[in-house]
């Protein structure tokens, strides 16, 4: 055993609706979620990740399946019973309350005594630089600063695992990237489970520990977002984080054949039909002929600011992506219609299921 | 003060923009002092005047009317003593006008809550069931009250009939009678604005409470109450004062045996042929529902700042 669980959740069904119509949201989802990591939940929207958190929250009850808490079962245990804070999308503060006030709920409900609750509530207050801004209504907030409230709400009552459902949306880019170094830092302080959903891949990649990549109420992958990027487990996983090229390919041990012709070296060994994904800033470009590399036809240029996008066809007419870094001079000696070689970093060819 | 940078011509151009205002709003100035105003000061002249023999008053001024509201002249002494009769019918019309404010926000801020909740479309069927009582002449409605509680009754035949009573329940022509009327007749009053309120509330506020370790109640109390807070105020402005006004429900349901104040005051410009009494009373109404509004509302901003 490396470290306990904060939260398992095993084989969770959850289904909305009746009979025929019903919709299975969760379809036999199973996760570990270990003591003080960034766990985040990544999928696109309608994956059933916002359900899995409001089931872990409380708010909603599984079809089928236990949920656990330190090893607890609390499946079936109301939201009010559970040592679990959520901050919401829409931040849901309480608009008849001051910012102090807003923290201080939580601990009030819990029948804290005053003197902690006053301590606790600045140094919340201070966690998250609001210390100006105490006496105010929640609506004469920016919206970044109305987030932070929502943080310090939510983190008040101190739970065990803080639950953040797509937090962010709302905020402008700059606000963004600076939530997201601001979130780290909280979680790194406070030493809090933070369950984090998101439909954001980038967001998911920068701040997490592990990320579980959700689609269509299944969990396809778990991993640390190396792993998730340069591993994918599946063509789902490949495509939804970051872009990549796919390659059909008749996989022979060590080697797959692609239907140009050519050979590439695999990084697992596989056989039979197979999808082969490999990311466009693995691709080498090098001169037209030269021993060991694809013959391509460059298509297309489109220029990115640090990097260029060459758009390339094989000799069978397969089409693929590479990313090359553009030089100072902006111009990388590329032109559409130009006959190159292309070559695969080594490890960079990945088997994916379907 | 005039900005030094305008020109004579634009000073004269904003003057008379103000007048052209003036005269814009000029038809509503005569239409308020006709309909609002106007009545007003006349009820308030007449109540300082002697009564005529045969109803209207005699133009010399007197103070009978007010004094009369508290005390009556004692024709054999000419003394004065305590109005009584007058004191139960201020103390039934409170009473019974703060028990149906009481009742129509218990009965009706679950109704209220149930219709925000719905989906658009029964929500608008809902509203439209609400709001039909108000196509019906309130003396029909009232009449039909009477209908359900009188002796004979429809509850009091189902009552009988499931074997809860065995002889009539004595409702009608009570204290009691009025008040089922009034909450009846008031209710909409009620469901209304804070229907309107709880539409605006944001339903995620209430997992945020749960979330936050607070129970059902809790979160009714610390949450909801507070924030529909507005609607619970016009509501219960808006069924306090006309219930405090009443008239057709007492004289239909009390039997004019019970009546309120709306009662007495017809009492005075009918049978009783004192004009200056009834119009002292209407103006007291006026002045003490003014007065009392004024504290409500200044008393529930005021707890909504200190939080």
């Amino acid at each position: 055993m490396t470290s306990k669980n904060a939260i398992e959740a095993r084989n969770v069904v959850k289904a909305f609706g009746q009979g025929e119509t019903s919709v299975r949201a969760l379809d036999d989802v199973s996760v570990e979620i270990r003591q003080g990591e960034f766990f985040t939940l990544l999928g696109p929207s309608g994956c059933g990740k916002t359900t899995l958190l409001r089931l872990i929250a409380g708010f909603e009850m599984p079809t089928d399946g236990l949920i656990l808490l330190d090893g607890q079962d609390i499946t079936y245990l109301p939201p009010n019973k559970r040592p679990v804070n959520t901050v919401f999308q829409s931040y849901a503060l309480f608009p008849h309350l001051t910012v102090a006030q807003n923290i201080a709920f939580g601990l009030e409900m819990l029948g804290k005594p005053a003197s902690e609750i006053r301590t606790r509530t600045e140094r919340m207050l201070a966690l998250v630089k609001l210390e100006a801004m105490a006496g105010r209504k929640t609506s004469q907030l920016s919206g970044g600063q109305q987030q932070r409230v929502a943080l310090a709400r939510a983190l008040a009552p101190q739970p065990k695992v803080l639950l953040l459902d797509e937090p962010l949306s709302a905020l402008d880019l700059k606000l963004r990237q600076a939530m997201q170094i601001e979130l780290k830092r909280l979680q790194q302080e406070t030493g809090i489970t933070f369950v984090f959903v998101t439909h954001d891949q980038e967001e998911a990649l920068t701040m997490s520990d592990r990320i579980g990549v959700m689609s269509n109420g299944k969990l396809q992958q778990v991993g640390s977002a190396k792993d998730i990027y340069t591993r994918p487990k599946n063509r789902f996983v490949a495509s939804f984080i970051g872009e990549t090229n796919f390659l059909r390919a008749q996989a022979a041990g060590q080697t797959a054949r692609l239907p140009s012709g050519d050979v590439v070296e695999l990084d697992l060994p596989a056989t039979g039909e197979v999808t082969l994904t490999v990311r466009p800033e693995q691709l080498r470009l090098t001169a037209a002929g030269e021993a060991g590399a694809l013959a391509a036809t460059i298509t297309n240029l489109v220029y990115f600011g640090t990097d260029t996008h060459v758009h390339l066809a094989l000799s069978d007419g397969t089409e693929v992506t590479a990313r090359v870094q553009s030089p100072a001079t902006g111009d990388a000696g590329l032109e559409r219609g130009a006959r190159v070689g292309l070559r695969f970093a080594p490890g960079a060819v990945q088997v994916v299921g379907e | 003060m005039t900005a030094p940078h305008l020109s004579p011509a634009e000073q004269a151009q904003i003057r008379r923009s103000a007048r052209n205002g003036w005269l814009l709003s000029l038809p509503a100035l005569v239409v308020l002092a006709m309909a609002a105003v106007g009545p007003l000061l006349i009820v308030l002249v007449y109540s300082f005047l002697e009564p005529g023999k045969h109803g209207n008053v005699v133009w010399n001024f007197s103070t009978d009317g007010w004094t009369g509201i508290l005390w009556t002249k004692d024709i054999f002494t000419d003394s004065f003593v305590l109005a009584d009769a007058h004191l139960t019918i201020f103390w039934r019309s409170v009473k019974l006008s703060l028990l149906t404010t009481l009742t129509t926000f218990v009965v009706g801020f679950p109704t209220a809550w149930f219709i925000a909740t719905r989906s658009p479309k029964a929500r608008a069927l809902w509203l439209f069931l609400i709001t039909i009582p108000f196509w019906t002449n309130l003396l029909i409605r009232t009449y039909a009250i009477n209908e359900v509680i009188r002796a004979e009754g429809l509850l009091n035949l189902a009552l009988m009939k499931v074997g809860i009573i065995s002889e009539p329940l004595k409702l009608i022509y009570t204290d009691i009678a009025v008040f089922i009327g009034m909450t009846y007749v008031y209710l909409p009053l009620m469901v209304l604005p804070l229907f309107a309120a709880i539409d605006r509330f944001d339903l995620r506020l209430l997992e945020a409470g749960y979330d936050l370790y607070a129970s059902r109640w809790q979160v009714l109390r610390r949450i909801v109450l507070p924030i529909v807070k507005p609607g619970i105020v016009a509501g219960s402005i808006l069924v306090f004062v006309p219930s405090l006004g009443a008239y057709v429900t007492p004289r239909v349901l009390g039997g004019g045996k019970q009546m309120m104040i709306g009662n007495l005051i017809e009492l005075q410009f009918l049978a009783g042929k004192n004009w200056p009494l009834g119009a002292a009373l209407s103006m007291m109404l006026l002045i003490v529902v003014t007065i009392a509004l004024l504290f409500y509302v200044r008393a529930a901003n005021g707890e909504k700042s200190n939080g």
